[in-house]
């Protein structure tokens, strides 16, 4: 246990056991959206594994760091990475999809510790990270909120009230990170509603802005680092990702937004993972 | 309300009032008596919801506050979702409720708001009938977990209720006892109400007259016990017909197996109300006055004795 409030792991591996495990539930759930679960797998090894204080035995720890997953339609990222850090277990995660089963599609904070919110409809996360970072800094608290974001999510004007009130407040403690792998859900980003220059509108709007490659671990980490870069500003991490990272036939596809790998398609994206799934 | 809400303030730091940028004059001296528990979130409802969830997920209790439409319809969903779906203590104040603000326009009715509210898990949805009410609401908000909607007037509503009340959520006050028709009403047009059952009254029926000031959860008891003691129960309400407190009602009465009270709703039938006028104005073109509700329930009360 360090500072942080949980081990630091190795994301590496951590990001590894999150795609293994989204493939998984994907196949088992017959679930769709692989490729947003795959595109954020690296963010989210690197703030579960080493920059989050988070305590998984003691999920409502009142200094924690505070995880909104915006795009709640990668929630299998957020479970498997939840399970893989001991907030609840690993074989619950078989239950995904499943008629009964507290694991929904889009993510659900109902009955699974460590999630703080549920989402699903997008353009929802940011407008309540903002209030849980203004409530922080009433109240001089020392933790952050982070509130990870879709691309195709930033067509929503909600988000761009609430980036407006972030930077009008000076709320440092706060920060976004946009997964922008550049494909939303019909077509790239460019060819439905552009969003460049994307990190000079939110700047434009009073944000300090960071773009990183988001499957380098490093980076990311270095990008969301405590203490915050600057003072009085909020933080946008734009992520560099890549959609369906991880499977080859996954990556860079509108397709694996929606489908789902069965029979061969799961045994190759498995076998790119590392996994024999013959054997298993 | 607003002085209500003061009081909570002043008793409570984690009382907050965020406001979508209207209230000019009215929430000055809440602002500058307690700057840290007030945000001005500017003409953006949608973020003014979803802050003031975050806020109420971090312990504070929090009143979003605009008029019509705007803290309601606009961000339906964040209320839906975020607030209600969270059990957040968001308590949305919309000023402005039915014709208060007759002469804007129909944006600025707000004339089915209770019916989509209503239909939210979760909620607690009141429309004070006066200004006693208002402010017993207000605390009354603030003492009741989860999200809830106040729907008020706009202040200025003619005072009903001489002294003190016993406002209990989900509890209709009681203002007269009747044996033949009993008028049930909810928010700023009791006064109509009021007027409409001393004129039956005069022409010689028993009325009886409620403030329906709780919506949802609505006081079944009371219905029940009325449809089946009364021939005629009235609904009136400055809203549209369809889903507020004459769709509560009648959901009660209708699952009953043998009501006694036949069920007259009063409100906005189903239209927009493009008609230029005041609140006075507007009600009386819609048939929301004390004269329209006392030739509502002659000619019912006569069409039965035939």
């Amino acid at each position: 246990m360090t500072d942080r409030g949980s081990p630091i792991l190795d994301t590496v591996d951590l990001a590894l056991r999150i795609r293994r495990h989204a493939v998984r539930m994907a196949n088992r759930g017959k679930s769709s959206h692989i490729g947003a679960v795959l595109s954020i797998a690296d963010i989210l090894a690197v703030l579960y594994g080493g920059i989050l204080r988070v305590r998984p035995e003691d999920p409502d720890w009142a200094d924690r760091d505070r995880f909104i997953l915006s795009k709640g339609h990668a929630g299998a990222g957020v479970y498997a990475v939840l399970a893989e850090t001991g907030f609840f277990p690993v074989e619950e995660l078989r239950n995904h999809y499943a008629n009964g089963s507290r694991l929904s599609g889009h993510v659900s904070h109902k009955g699974i510790p460590g999630v703080e919110i549920s989402t699903g409809s997008l353009g929802h996360g940011l407008s309540i990270g903002v209030g849980m970072a203004f409530a922080a800094r009433m109240d001089d608290r020392r933790h952050r909120v982070f509130v990870l974001m879709s691309d195709g999510e930033c067509d929503e004007g909600s988000n761009w009230e609430a980036i407006l009130f972030a930077a009008h407040h000076k709320l440092s403690n706060l920060v976004a990170i946009v997964d922008y792998n550049k494909i939303q859900s019909l077509k790239p980003v460019a060819e439905t509603l552009a969003l460049e220059p994307f990190a000079g509108k939110w700047r434009a709007f009073g944000w300090d802005v960071l773009e990183a490659d988001g499957h380098d671990h490093a980076a990311l980490a270095e990008a969301v680092k405590v203490p915050p870069r600057k003072e009085g500003k909020p933080l946008c991490v734009i992520a560099h990702t890549t959609k369906g990272k991880g499977v080859s036939f996954m990556e860079n596809s509108v397709l694996w937004h929606y489908r789902s790998p069965q029979g061969e398609e799961y045994a190759r994206a498995m076998g790119e993972l590392g996994v024999d799934v013959d054997a298993e | 309300m607003i002085r209500a809400l003061e009081g909570l303030a002043e008793a409570d730091p984690d009382v907050m009032l965020v406001t979508g940028d209207l209230g000019f004059g009215v929430l000055t001296r809440f602002s500058e008596r307690f700057p840290r528990q007030f945000i001005n979130a500017g003409v953006a409802e949608q973020n003014m919801t979803g802050l003031a969830v975050g806020l109420a997920l971090e312990g504070k209790t929090v009143f979003t506050y605009s008029i019509g439409n705007f803290p309601t319809l606009r961000c339906l969903e964040q209320i839906r979702n975020d607030a209600c779906y969270h059990d957040a203590n968001v308590k949305i104040v919309c000023v402005g409720g039915g014709f208060t603000y007759g002469s804007l326009g129909i944006s600025h009715h707000a004339t089915e708001d209770l019916a989509i509210l209503r239909a939210l898990p979760g909620i607690t949805v009141i429309a004070p009938g006066d200004p006693v009410e208002a402010a017993a609401a207000t605390r009354a908000v603030y003492r009741t977990k989860g999200t809830c909607y106040l729907r008020l007037g706009r202040g200025g509503e003619p005072l009903i209720h001489a002294g003190e009340i016993d406002f209990q959520v989900g509890k209709a006050i009681r203002l007269a006892e009747g044996t033949d028709v009993a008028i049930l009403t909810t928010g700023g047009i009791l006064d109509v109400a009021r007027n409409a059952r001393e004129r039956l009254a005069v022409s010689g029926l028993s009325v009886g007259l409620y403030s329906v000031h709780t919506l949802k959860p609505i006081d079944r008891d009371l219905v029940v016990e009325l449809a089946g003691r009364v021939g005629l129960i009235v609904t009136l309400e400055e809203h549209t017909v369809i889903g507020g407190l004459g769709g509560a009602v009648a959901e009660i009465v209708a699952r009953m197996p043998n009501p006694k009270a036949r069920l007259e709703i009063v409100g906005l039938d189903d239209c927009f109300s493009s008609i230029v006028g005041d609140q006075e104005y507007l009600r009386s073109v819609y048939g929301l006055t004390a004269d329209a509700v006392v030739a509502k329930v002659q000619a019912l009360l006569t069409a039965r004795r035939r």
